[in-house]
């Protein structure tokens, strides 16, 4: 019996070392590497990480995908906080509250891909929104800067993304111990102090949890960018996914290994802020 | 508890919030039964199911139904591979053992490591070993570096609602640590592993970044839906919408029921409730 937590454990082992650990050792090394157009040449080079970051381009396109992160993080946080009030502090029914919860969570396991194609019918030149403003004679032609820009890919990473802040939030919001609200109020507090007293600094952990699923979806995102920024707009996942199309595996690789050194950064500095072990 | 005014406004706002996350797939479907003439936009030029028509018959633009199918049997493989390793791993959590904390970092990592990343990497270890990376092997292991960190979060969060005096019960009377496990142990625990399961279907049922460079010369239907919004200009786009977000609810609606049913079965009494 003392050897069956290692049996229970090693399948776990084996997916995470097999399908995880070795290949991100696979893109280290071969973000050394040496490369014609045909084939990759076993080397020490640093040649594939000078390019990275010499590169005026390479610096411009990650600017651009902080950019991405940092709109869709804070729009992320002020639709997840309110919705999260309203699910943890406004609905008494448990049973409503599983409903309306689920309801959230539903469209997290339909189709991305779907998802993002279904704002064409509002974004396109003769899409809902340009006839509406048009209906209102606030613009005379309509606008193509709503598909394939900017506004479009930062609103469509909110759309898909705006779930994983707020089952955080509304995890550590439930867990929040009602009596501290209630001797807030005893003591005088008005709603909104409440709110920037009690509930926000007790809500910081669930905050950090939805804003590490941002950043880390969004830094690494390469499909959103190509469908809502129609080619137009850059990002490091596409960036990677082009050079990896012109089997510039090496450059590929020296990008996703700064790539993963900037989330680590980003996710240990978050970190340190709020203690995430205590919520698990 | 938030009341008067500031319940309204929270309430309005989650509203507006369902209808932001609702809305577009609804406009979609709505759509997708567009008449024959009709394009990708507003108005309605009649009510038709032409474009599932279109969609049934049409290979010109790769092969949907083989996708389909395909995607259907690699999101079984992996939500049975999800709930087995998830389950085994967090009941040897329960108990101490050398090399937990790293497995546990491990496991974070797996969910903070950008998808792209995980394609890129077992696509290239694949090529590098000599190996022919396709769906039922690269790319199912590549989904489940995606779909186990939440199998296992979840357990995590079953087990911390687990009362062992259940299983101490068992273990007095007799059971043997098999039967205890089988008997006591996974009928409580059922409905969360379907939980995991229905996880584990859906993630990889949808993903794409995992699978792009992992699939070898086959494709998903995740990645035939990207193929086709390059080239596909018709609302054949929105049909094809309509009917996997219409896998995806049916599966959850499955889940959902079976859920029902197993939490019946441990509390007899719930049902009079």
């Amino acid at each position: 019996m003392r050897g069956a937590p290692y049996l229970l454990a090693a399948p776990l082992w084996l997916v995470l070392g097999g399908f995880l650990l070795v290949p991100m050792a696979a893109i280290v090394v071969v973000s050394f590497f040496d490369y014609d157009s045909v084939r990759l040449i076993p080397d020490v080079v640093l040649t594939n990480y000078a390019d990275v970051l010499l590169s005026p381009v390479t610096w411009l396109t990650y600017l651009n995908t902080l950019k991405y992160t940092a709109l869709v993080w804070v729009l992320t946080v002020a639709v997840g906080v309110p919705v999260a009030l309203f699910l943890a502090f406004c609905v008494q029914s448990a049973m409503l509250q599983s409903v309306l919860f689920l309801v959230c969570t539903v469209p997290f396991l339909t189709s991305n891909v779907i998802r993002m194609i279904s704002w064409v019918p509002f974004l396109g030149r003769e899409g809902l929104f340009n006839g509406a403003l048009m209906g209102a004679g606030l613009i005379d032609r309509p606008l193509d800067v709503l598909l394939f820009s900017d506004f479009a890919v930062v609103l469509a990473f909110v759309h898909l993304y705006a779930l994983f802040m707020v089952v955080p939030v509304f995890n550590t919001m439930v867990r929040i111990d009602r009596r501290l609200i209630e001797a807030a109020v005893d003591a005088g507090a008005g709603p909104l102090a409440v709110l920037r007293e009690v509930i926000l600094p007790l809500s910081k952990p669930g905050i950090a949890i939805g804003s590490v699923f941002i950043i880390t979806l969004v830094m690494g995102d390469f499909t959103t960018v190509r469908l809502m920024g129609g080619g137009q707009r850059a990002s490091v996942g596409l960036m990677i996914s082009n050079q990896i199309a012109l089997l510039q595996y090496p450059a590929a690789c020296a990008n996703a290994v700064v790539l993963l050194l900037l989330v680590l950064l980003m996710i240990t500095a978050l970190l340190r802020v709020v203690d995430i072990r205590r919520e698990l | 508890m938030i009341t008067g005014l500031g319940r309204w406004l929270l309430g309005g706002f989650f509203a507006l919030f369902v209808l932001f996350l609702y809305g577009p797939t609804l406009t979609i479907v709505v759509l997708s039964f567009q008449g024959p003439e009709g394009g990708l936009t507003f108005p309605m030029r009649g009510v038709s199911t032409a474009w599932f028509t279109r969609l049934f018959q049409q290979q010109a633009v790769g092969d949907l139904g083989t996708a389909f199918i395909r995607s259907l049997i690699l999101a079984a493989m992996v939500m049975a591979a999800t709930a087995v390793v998830s389950v085994a791993a967090a009941v040897a959590f329960r108990r101490r053992f050398h090399g937990a904390g790293a497995l546990f970092t491990l496991t974070v990592a797996s969910l903070i490591v950008p998808g792209v990343l995980v394609s890129l990497g077992v696509g290239l270890l694949f090529n590098l070993l000599g190996w022919d990376a396709a769906w039922w092997n690269s790319a199912f292991g590549a989904q489940l570096t995606w779909t186990l960190p939440f199998g296992l979060l979840i357990m995590f969060a079953v087990f911390n609602r687990f009362d062992r005096a259940w299983e101490e019960a068992a273990r007095d009377l007799g059971a043997s640590p098999g039967q205890v496990f089988r008997q006591v142990v996974l009928p409580i625990i059922a409905p969360g592993v379907v939980g995991i399961a229905l996880f584990g279907f859906s993630l990889s049922y949808d993903e794409f970044a995992r699978t792009m460079l992992t699939a070898g010369s086959t494709n998903t239907l995740p990645l035939e839906i990207v193929g086709m919004t390059t080239n596909v200009t018709s609302p054949v786009l929105y049909a094809l919408g309509s009917v996997t977000t219409g896998v995806s609810l049916l599966a959850i609606t499955a889940a959902m029921l079976t859920m029902r049913v197993l939490r019946r079965r441990v509390k007899p009494d719930a049902g009079a409730l």
